[in-house]
C-alpha cells in the first residue's frame, strides 16, 4: 500500500470478510471446546453434566489413540513421498513433446476430478478386490495367490488410493514449475559438461524447490483429515490398523455416540495439526520468501 | 588449440532450410564475428558449432577431428549466452566453479582459477552474491568468468552485450577484446552491431538468409565489399546506392559511394540538392540531402565545423576513386 489512507481503507474493506471468517471458525471451535468438557452421550442426550478433563483423559489413555497418531503420520508421509517423487517423474515425462500430448495431460490430471469415496470404491471393488480385482487377476495370471489388500495391508492400501488421488495435483504444480525453467540455463549446464543426472540435481530440483514446498504444505493440510477413503474401504480396521486420528474421532462420535469424547479428540487433533503446521512452516516455509 | 572447420554444414528445421550447405574455416586464435540481419541464422550457426543443435548435413571439425556427433560437453567449447544463463540459486563463486566441479578438478585448482578469473573480471567483491543481486554488466562478467575457467579451445558469444546500455557496451567490448589479446583463444562472436563487428573482429563473416556473403577482415569488407548486400550492410551510416543512368555512366548496374567519400559544398559540384536533416555531432556532421533527382536521400558525412542547415542548397561531388561498381547480379565489378 502506497499511503496510510489506502492502508486503512484497505483494512476497512477487508474487515467484513475477515469477521465473517472468524465467526465461521470461532463458533464451531467454541462449541467443540464446550462439549469436550461435558458428559454428553447421544444414547442419553437429555442428561448432560460437567466432566472436567475426563473426556481428554479417556481419549488420551485409549490404546487406539497412539496407534491412530502413528497411522496418521505414516499415511501423510507415505502419500507425500509417493506424490512428490511420482509427481516429479511424471511432470518430467509429460514435459517432453510427445505424440498426443494434450490427451496424455488430461488423462494424467483426471483422477483429481473423481470424488474421494467414488475413487476409494473403485479401488476397493475393481482393483484391489481379492476375487474380482485387477491385481488379483494379475496375480492369478502369474500363478500367485491373490493378495487380500485391505485385510493384509490396510494402511498401505489406503496410502496407495490417496496417493493416486493426489498425484495429479502434485504433477500439475510441478509441471508448471518445470515449464518455467529457462532452456538456456539447461544448455549452459550441458556445455559445462553436466550429465543429465547432475543437471537434475543442480538445476531442476533447486528450481522446483518452491513448488515442492507448496505441494507438501497444501497436501499435508488435506491429508491430516483423510476420512472418506477409510470409511468406504477398511472402516478403520482390522482392529485399529488403518484408523487415523480423524477416523478415531468419527468412531467415538458415531459408533459410541460419545459427543463429549469426540469433541475432546477433535480439540486434540486441532492442537496436533497446529503443531505440525508450525513445524512445517519453520522447516519448509523458508523456501517461500 | 582451437581451429574449427565447417564442411558443407547445413541445417533444416522441418521443411525450412535455415542454413544451406556452407564451408567456413576459423583459424586458431582468431576473433571471428558473425554479422547479418535478424533471422539470418547467426545464432543457429553458433549453436551448430556448440553442438546444441544437430546438423542436417555436413561435418564439423575441431582441431582436425570430426566433432559432428560429439556432445556439447565433449567439444571443449564454452558459450556465453545473450540471457547470461547463470544458475540463479548458486552464488557467483559456485556459478564459476560449476564447470570445474563437473570436470572433477581438485578444490585447490578450482579456487586458484576462480581467484584468477575474479581478479581479471573485477568480480572479487561479488563472489558470494547471487546472480539476482548483480547488475547486468556484472552478470555478463560472471558468465564470461564461467567460460574462462574451463580453459576452452574456443569461446562462443551470442550477442552478449545486447542487454546492456550503450556506455557499458563500449566498456565490455574493450574488456572482451583485451581478454582475447591476453588469452589468444579462438573466439566466435555473434552480433548485429556494426561497431562491435568492425572494432573487435580479425575476420568478419557476413551472413544473409543462412548464406555466407563475404568473409574477410573489417577493412577488406569496408574497402572491397563483394556485392551490393555487403556494401549496404557494412559501414555506418549506410553506403549510398545509385542505379539507372547515374550507374550507367560508370558502366555498372549499381554504384555505391560511402557518405564519407562525398564532398559537400555551397559553391558547385556534380550533383545539386537540398539539405533535409542535418545532424551535428561535433566531431562529424551528417547531412541527408534530398531533391537530387538521383535517389531518395543521399547521406553525406563531413567534418564537424560545416554549418549547413535545413533547406540550404548544396552541391555534392563523389570521390571518383572511391566509387564501388556492381553488375546486374549485384556482384562487384573489379
Ligand atoms: N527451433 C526452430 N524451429 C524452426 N525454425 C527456427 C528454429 N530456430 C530458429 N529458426 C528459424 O531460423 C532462422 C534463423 O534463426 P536464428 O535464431 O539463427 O537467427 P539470428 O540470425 O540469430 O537472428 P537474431 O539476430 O534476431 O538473433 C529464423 O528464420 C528462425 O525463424
Ligand atoms: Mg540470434
Amino acid at each position: 500500500m502506497a499511503t496510510r489512507q489506502t492502508a486503512s481503507l484497505a483494512r476497512l474493506m477487508r474487515a467484513p470478510a475477515i469477521i465473517l471468517l472468524l465467526i465461521w471458525m470461532v463458533i464451531p471451535l467454541g462449541m467443540t471446546l464446550y462439549y469436550s468438557f461435558l458428559n454428553y452421550n447421544l444414547l442419553n442426550p437429555s442428561v448432560t453434566s460437567w466432566a472436567g478433563w475426563f473426556n481428554y483423559q479417556y481419549f488420551y489413555t485409549d490404546p487406539a489413540f497412539l496407534e491412530s497418531i502413528w497411522n496418521t503420520i505414516v499415511l501423510v508421509l507415505g502419500v507425500l513421498l509417493i506424490t512428490v517423487c511420482g509427481g516429479i517423474g511424471i511432470a518430467m515425462l509429460i514435459d517432453k513433446p510427445i505424440f498426443g500430448q494434450g490427451i496424455v495431460r488430461i488423462l494424467v490430471i483426471s483422477p483429481f476430478f473423481v470424488m474421494p469415496p467414488v475413487a476409494a470404491l473403485i479401488w476397493k471393488n475393481m482393483i484391489m478386490h481379492p476375487s474380482y480385482g485387477v491385481f488379483a487377476d494379475i496375480a492369478k495370471f502369474f500363478g500367485a495367490s491373490p493378495v487380500d489388500w485391505f485385510a493384509q495391508f490396510p494402511l498401505l492400501s489406503i496410502i496407495i488410493i490417496v496417493a493416486w488421488q493426489w498425484l495429479p495435483f502434485a504433477t500439475l504444480i510441478l509441471l508448471t514449475a518445470l515449464q518455467s525453467l529457462d532452456g538456456e540455463q539447461m544448455e549452459a549446464a550441458e556445455m559445462d559438461g553436466a550429465p543429465a543426472i547432475s543437471r537434475f540435481i543442480h538445476l531442476v530440483l533447486p528450481h522446483m524447490a518452491r513448488a515442492i514446498t507448496v505441494v507438501i504444505l497444501i497436501q499435508t493440510i488435506f491429508l491430516l483429515g483423510i476420512y472418506a477413503e477409510i470409511l468406504v474401504t477398511t472402516n478403520g480396521g482390522p482392529g485399529f490398523a488403518s484408523t487415523n486420528l480423524t477416523f478415531l474421532i468419527y468412531r467415538a462420535a458415531r459408533l459410541n455416540f460419545d459427543i463429549g469424547g469426540a469433541a475432546a479428540g477433535g480439540i486434540i487433533a486441532v492442537i496436533l495439526a497446529n503443531i505440525v503446521a508450525i513445524f512445517l512452516m519453520r522447516a519448509v516455509g523458508r523456501n517461500l520468501d | 588449440m582451437g581451429q574449427i572447420t565447417l564442411e558443407e554444414v547445413a541445417k533444416r528445421f522441418g521443411e525450412v532450410e535455415v542454413i544451406p550447405p556452407l564451408d567456413l574455416t576459423i583459424e586458431d586464435g582468431e576473433f571471428v564475428v558473425f554479422v547479418g540481419p535478424s533471422g539470418c541464422g547467426k545464432s543457429t550457426l553458433l549453436r551448430l558449432i556448440a553442438g546444441l543443435e544437430d546438423v542436417s548435413g555436413g561435418r564439423i571439425l575441431i582441431d582436425g577431428t570430426d566433432a559432428t556427433d560429439a556432445s556439447p560437453a565433449k567439444r571443449g567449447l564454452a558459450m556465453v549466452f545473450q540471457s547470461y544463463a547463470l544458475y540463479p540459486h548458486m552464488s557467483v563463486r559456485k556459478n564459476i566453479a560449476f564447470p570445474m566441479r563437473m570436470a572433477g578438478l581438485s578444490k585447490d585448482e578450482q579456487d586458484r582459477r576462480i581467484e584468477a578469473a575474479a581478479k581479471a573480471l573485477n568480480l572479487t567483491n561479488y563472489l558470494d552474491r547471487r546472480p539476482g543481486q548483480l547488475s547486468g554488466g556484472q552478470r555478463q562478467r560472471v558468465a564470461i568468468g564461467r567460460a574462462i575457467v574451463r580453459e576452452p579451445s574456443a569461446f562462443l558469444f551470442d550477442e552478449p552485450l545486447s542487454n546492456l546500455d550503450a556506455a557499458l557496451r563500449v566498456g565490455m567490448r574493450l574488456e572482451i577484446s583485451e581478454l582475447h589479446n591476453r588469452l589468444k583463444t579462438t573466439m566466435i562472436y555473434v552480433t548485429h552491431d556494426q561497431v562491435e563487428a568492425m572494432t573487435m573482429a580479425d575476420k568478419i563473416v557476413v551472413l544473409q538468409a543462412g548464406r555466407i556473403e563475404q568473409v574477410g577482415s573489417p577493412l577488406d569488407l569496408y574497402l572491397r565489399p563483394r556485392n551490393v548486400f555487403v556494401a549496404g550492410f557494412i559501414g555506418s551510416p549506410r553506403m549510398n546506392l545509385f542505379s539507372g543512368p547515374t550507374a550507367a555512366e560508370y558502366g555498372a548496374e549499381t554504384i555505391g559511394v560511402r557518405p564519407e567519400h562525398i564532398a559537400i559544398s555551397a559553391e558547385g559540384g556534380k550533383w545539386k540538392g537540398r539539405i533535409g536533416v542535418s545532424e551535428h555531432l561535433g566531431s562529424d556532421s551528417f547531412f541527408y540531402v534530398e531533391e537530387t533527382g538521383l535517389t531518395e536521400t543521399i547521406t553525406v558525412r563531413s567534418d564537424g565545423e560545416l554549418g549547413f542547415r535545413h533547406g540550404d542548397t548544396v552541391w555534392l561531388t563523389p570521390n571518383e576513386e572511391r566509387i564501388h561498381r556492381f553488375d546486374k547480379t549485384g556482384d562487384r565489378i573489379a
